[in-house]
């Protein structure tokens, strides 16, 4: 190609590169044959312990995937593919947009699904702008029920906008502890000076309760703001929809729907809302249309929503989507079909059921009174300490929740833990003995009487 | 199209067949979900396909088939660096290690992955001659933000509240100017020069105390290295602003230039370009970000911190509270980043500064080959990097064939088309990016079935306007898309069968 | 083609007036520019426009433009066709793909505006 480009050098083609802009040379390590890079990233991955019985949840779950599923994921035709900017040629993906955004809208009960944001946190903040922008109102309330992460990366989103956020309490005791305090969020709705755009409670919380969604969405609604629900798709088998209860937009993390964990990503960001809101929806949109022999087809569609028209007036920056996630998670649902996720949701909540009882046997009682699905914190004395201990014992015994919000004291020495339908009976087992021959031997647990429940 | 060909094929929910299913996972005990509240109870069940494995497994496997991909053919989309995404990466990502590690497992649980992921950062400083990396934004818009973001609280930490614009060239991709937005700042465009790179005093009369940040693209969107960036960088600074290099065009300047040397404050780096991540039929992604000392302590928290005993943590909540936040949950798209971290010790040192080469000169060549067919325009004949722009403008004048038909005629060809009216400021553009991966013989298909299309677009426009011809289906009907639009299939209520049990 | 009867902005608005009334819409010449239109965004009747301000948008599969008021005023009626039929301002921009009716409160706004020569001139000039 040299010759052809009658160049002597390479270097010539870099001429146009300033001299004092040029670049010092890379002090990298050399390049590295396939069977030795192997051989280092399988000693890579060897130093993480995935062995250990784990009963963490806390936004990311670990389900059956059926092996049909990754098969289709290593198809080069998936995901060696772009953004389907030519129809013609990428009916594939497209129709497989299609149906995700189809098969999502029934678990969430509402009209429109975009085609997929970052991670179930980006959605959750891309919700609240839309509030923002459909009601010209600058505030956003969200439960301090809602997962940390979602909460801080609102933050950061709505900060950026100009807009506030205001976390709303939780009930501090009684039958409704832990769960979002409807007469603190009715107080707030009520400040007519800085009236609230949007109001965004979790179902399931992360805490694991069952949040009152209609009764929010209710107050939501009376004061003139929209209801946004952070929901969990798998739980939607058995749990109530927001579109049943009356949120205008869903937002979640789909990574249960067959997603591997992989240390936080890449996830899939589920937004969905009425067709009311459709234009103040970011992202992208599949629609399905026909082609000019009439033959049914699938299109990118409301592109002049988006930033490679709208530029500056677009509703989002976004330019991608995560669409090979949001084929996993459709591959993951044809395979299970109804009544298989109905049996995930449900076998879930079983397990989580022998693991409340068995966690129970051995004096470690729920931090809360409410309803719950297959995940719940429990009161540990120096859970820690504990928690490390369990982990030097094979049990990954969920989540620290004084380490992870250490902004709310009366979290403090409870742990979070869930079960799945691939909990197993003897890891529940394994979890209760050992957590109770720590407890048996701990001197720290006397210590803690009087820590604020 | 052959009887074999790929078909078009009917939705997964007419597939559906009540009661018909693969039995996946054991069936739960039948009291399981007596202890939820009946309000909370989903009262009518999902109207979810009902398939077995083997009607699920052909319909995906028959729906992949009427995509392109790379696996497939060439793909010269212009910006976004259709390269070969090399199959250790699928394996090593699907490592259990590394696959199945939970995101909020403590850190002696993740200590490969942790260390794999600070390895990753001191590679990308210094690719990028930058101090410090994130490795949280999900994709390139995303560090976009994280940039821009950091930028704002850089002058807001300071005191300096009175910056509230960004100047971005008129070539700038959408998602500059929609960033800018975002983060609550205002965008002045900047017209590009004659010679369709950075008009400096176009800069210049727009940069003043009001200036956040300038977004420029290097390489820009035209495939042309800025040359003038250090006067312009000079002249940013000297306001008091930030810089910002979109780092879309990373794959041209590997080896050759490094922003953070030459003045750059901020860049994103996107992983499924540069660094041959999978694209994955429009995402994920990945856009870590990279940044100098004035920007380190405004990071997106967790940042991953290797102690001095060489073990590897995650910073604690609010541990520093310099920091903008978080950009999104848990650590990053930690699989995509497996997969750059392959590619980046595949190539090493001397790796990385040929794929610069070899993709520079697959642009150039193929640029020269449809420069001496004299059937398309060449805006900007003088060297490109790792892309360039062709022109369909004379040919539409004299034949009424626009941009848009040669690149539906090109699917005919088995070719996915170059990026087409992009950027905004060329007539009937297309920009084409070869990559490093690609054959001599290859580009030299490409250039001949383009330059077969112009003689075509003379001799038979008609076939040309109104191509695709031999794809899965013809031109769309975009427009009633649009206005009437269907974005989800209904099922008919009572599809379900309640559950057998 | 321009109507001799309209006035025009030299973003591609015309208006007609008719008493206090004023009518506005978008020229086949910015319908051609912009293809398929797809959809338009209007304000409610009530609401007021200021002149060369924007009013609106219209969206086309493509692109995306502002809508910018000849004249200033309170808008009186919205073209409610236009929701469901948005094709209306390329088939017929002057007629019944018009827009909005604002009631005019400064009937010398119009002077200002391109006459059907200037605007033929104007868009003559590309």
């Amino acid at each position: 190609m040299l010759d052809a480009l009658g160049l002597e050098s390479v270097d010539d083609l870099f001429a146009d590169i300033p001299a004092p802009l040029r670049a010092s040379p890379l002090r990298l390590d050399p390049p590295e044959p396939e069977q030795q890079l192997m051989a280092r990233l399988s000693g890579l991955a060897a130093r993480n312990r995935v062995e250990l019985a784990s009963f963490l949840g806390a936004g990311a779950y670990r389900h059956f995937s059926p092996p049909m599923v990754d098969q289709i994921l290593l198809r080069g035709e998936w995901y060696t593919a772009y953004t389907p900017y030519q129809p013609e040629v990428s009916q594939g993906t497209l129709q497989s947009i299609y149906e995700y955004e189809s098969l999502i809208a029934e678990l969430v009960g509402m009209d429109v699904v975009s085609a997929s944001h970052y991670d179930g946190a980006a959605a959750t903040a891309e919700a609240a702008l839309m509030t923002c922008r459909a009601t010209g109102r600058g505030r956003v309330l969200v439960s301090r029920a809602v997962h940390p992460h979602y909460r801080a990366v609102l933050r950061t989103y709505v900060d950026g906008a100009g807009l506030d956020v205001d976390d709303i309490p939780l009930v501090a005791d009684g039958a409704k502890a832990g769960t979002t305090d409807l007469e603190a969020l009715e107080r707030m709705l009520a400040d007519d000076a800085r009236p609230t755009a949007g109001v965004i409670l979790a179902q399931p919380s992360f805490y694991g309760l069952l949040e009152p969604m209609a009764a929010a969405a209710q107050l939501a609604h009376a004061a003139g703001a929209l209801f946004v629900a952070v929901v969990e798709p798998v739980s939607l088998a058995v749990l109530a929809p927001p579109g049943v209860y009356g949120a205008d937009i869903a937002a979640g993390e789909g990574q249960a729907l067959g997603i591997p964990p992989q240390y936080g990503g890449p996830y899939l960001g589920i937004l969905a809302c009425n067709d009311s809101l459709v234009r103040q929806l970011p992202g992208r949109l599949v629609g399905m249309t026909t082609d000019t022999d009439g033959k049914r087809a699938y299109v990118m569609t409301l592109q002049a929503r988006e930033q490679h028209i709208r530029r500056e007036k677009a509703a989002s920056n976004i330019c991608t989507n995560q669409t090979l996630l949001a084929l996993a998670a459709s591959v993951w649902l044809a395979a299970l079909g109804p009544h298989g996720l109905h049996d995930v949701a449900a076998l879930g909540a079983a397990r989580a059921t022998e693991l409340e009882a068995a966690l129970a046997e051995v004096g470690v009682a729920r931090v809360h009174p409410g309803a719950y699905l297959n995940e719940f914190a429990v009161r540990v004395p120096n859970a820690g300490a504990v928690h490390r201990e369990l982990l030097a014992r094979g049990v990954l015994a969920g989540l620290v929740l004084g380490e992870a919000v250490p902004d709310e004291p009366s979290m403090a020495d409870s742990l979070l833990v869930c079960a799945t339908e691939i909990t197993t009976s003897d890891e529940i087992l394994l979890f209760s003995r050992e957590l109770a021959g720590i407890l048996a031997t701990s001197p720290a647990s006397g210590t803690l009487v009087g820590v604020p429940a | 199209m052959s009887a074999s060909g790929p078909r078009l094929q009917p939705s997964l929910f007419e597939l559906s067949k009540p009661g018909r299913h693969s039995d996946k996972v054991p069936h739960p005990p039948k009291d399981a979900l007596d202890r939820l509240p009946p309000e909370h109870r989903r009262q009518q069940p999902p109207g979810l396909p009902e398939v077995n494995e083997p009607d699920a497994v052909r319909h995906y496997v028959n729906l992949s088939q009427l995509n392109h991909a790379v696996d497939t053919g060439f793909y010269p989309l212009g910006s976004c660096t259709m390269k070969w995404n090399p199959k250790v990466n699928e394996w090593a990502a699907r490592l259990p290690g590394f696959a199945q590690l939970h995101p909020m497992a403590p850190d002696d649980v993740a200590q490969g992955t942790l260390q794999l992921l600070w390895e990753l950062e001191q590679i990308l400083i210094e690719v990028s001659g930058m101090r410090a990396v994130t490795l949280q934004p999900a994709a390139g818009a995303h560090g976009e933000l994280t940039g821009i973001l950091m930028i704002r609280e850089y002058h807001r930490a300071r005191g300096d509240t009175g910056r509230t614009d960004v100047l971005v060239p008129d070539s700038a991709h959408g998602t500059n100017p929609a960033t800018a937005t975002m983060a609550g700042l205002k965008t002045i465009s900047i017209k590009a020069a004659a010679d369709g790179g950075i008009d400096l005093d176009g800069f210049r009369a727009a940069l003043g105390p009001q200036t956040a940040a300038v977004m420029i693209t290097n390489p820009s969107t035209l495939g042309i290295f800025e040359s003038r960036i250090g006067e312009l960088l000079e002249a940013v600074h000297a306001v008091g602003a930030l810089a910002y290099m979109d780092g879309a065009n990373l794959n041209a300047i590997l080896g050759r230039f490094k922003p953070g040397e030459a003045g750059f404050d901020v860049m994103h780096i996107n992983t499924h370009k540069t660094f041959s991540t999978p694209h994955g039929g429009g995402g994920p992604g990945a856009g870590p970000v990279a940044v100098n000392e004035k920007l380190e302590a405004f990071l997106p928290a967790p940042r991953v911190i290797r102690e001095p005993d060489g073990r590897f943590r995650l910073e604690r909540v609010g541990e520093r509270p310099t920091s903008i936040g978080r950009m999104r949950s848990f650590v990053g798209s930690t699989g995509v980043l497996v997969r750059a971290y392959a590619y980046l010790r595949t190539h090493g040192a001397s790796g990385l500064a040929e794929i610069t080469d070899d993709a520079v000169l697959a642009a150039n060549y193929l640029k020269d080959r449809l420069a001496d067919s004299g059937v398309f325009d060449i805006p900007f004949p003088g060297v490109c990097k790792h892309e360039f722009i062709a022109s369909a403008s004379s040919i539409k004048k004299q034949t009424g064939v626009r941009t848009l038909d040669i690149a539906k005629r090109l699917l005919d060809h088995g070719f996915h088309a170059p990026t087409v009216y992009f950027p905004l400021t060329v007539d009937e553009a297309m920009l084409i990016e070869p990559t490093e991966t690609e054959s001599i013989e290859t580009l030299d298909a490409f250039a001949d079935a383009l330059i077969e299309i112009a003689r075509e677009a003379h001799s038979d426009p008609e076939t040309v306007k109104t191509a695709p011809h031999t794809a899965p289906v013809r031109r769309l009907d975009e427009a009633g898309a649009a206005r009437n639009p269907n974005l989800r299939w209904r099922p008919a209520v009572g599809d379900w069968t309640p559950c057998p049990d | 083609m321009v109507p001799g009867d309209l006035r025009y902005t030299k973003d591609h608005e015309w208006v007609r007036v008719e008493g206090d009334t004023a009518t506005i819409g978008v020229t086949d010449f910015a319908a051609g520019q912009l293809g398929d239109v797809v959809f338009v965004d209007l304000p409610a009747a009530g609401k007021t426009v200021e002149q060369f301000a924007t009013f609106g948008v219209v969206e086309s599969v493509k692109a995306v433009s502002d809508l910018y008021a000849p004249v200033s005023g309170e808008v009186v009626e919205v073209n409610s066709e236009l929701a469901g039929n948005p094709e209306l301002v390329n088939s017929d921009p002057f007629g019944a793909g018009w827009m909005i009716k604002v009631r005019l409160g400064d009937a010398g706004q119009v002077d200002g505006l391109l006459d059907p020569a200037g605007y033929e001139q104007l868009t003559a000039e590309g």
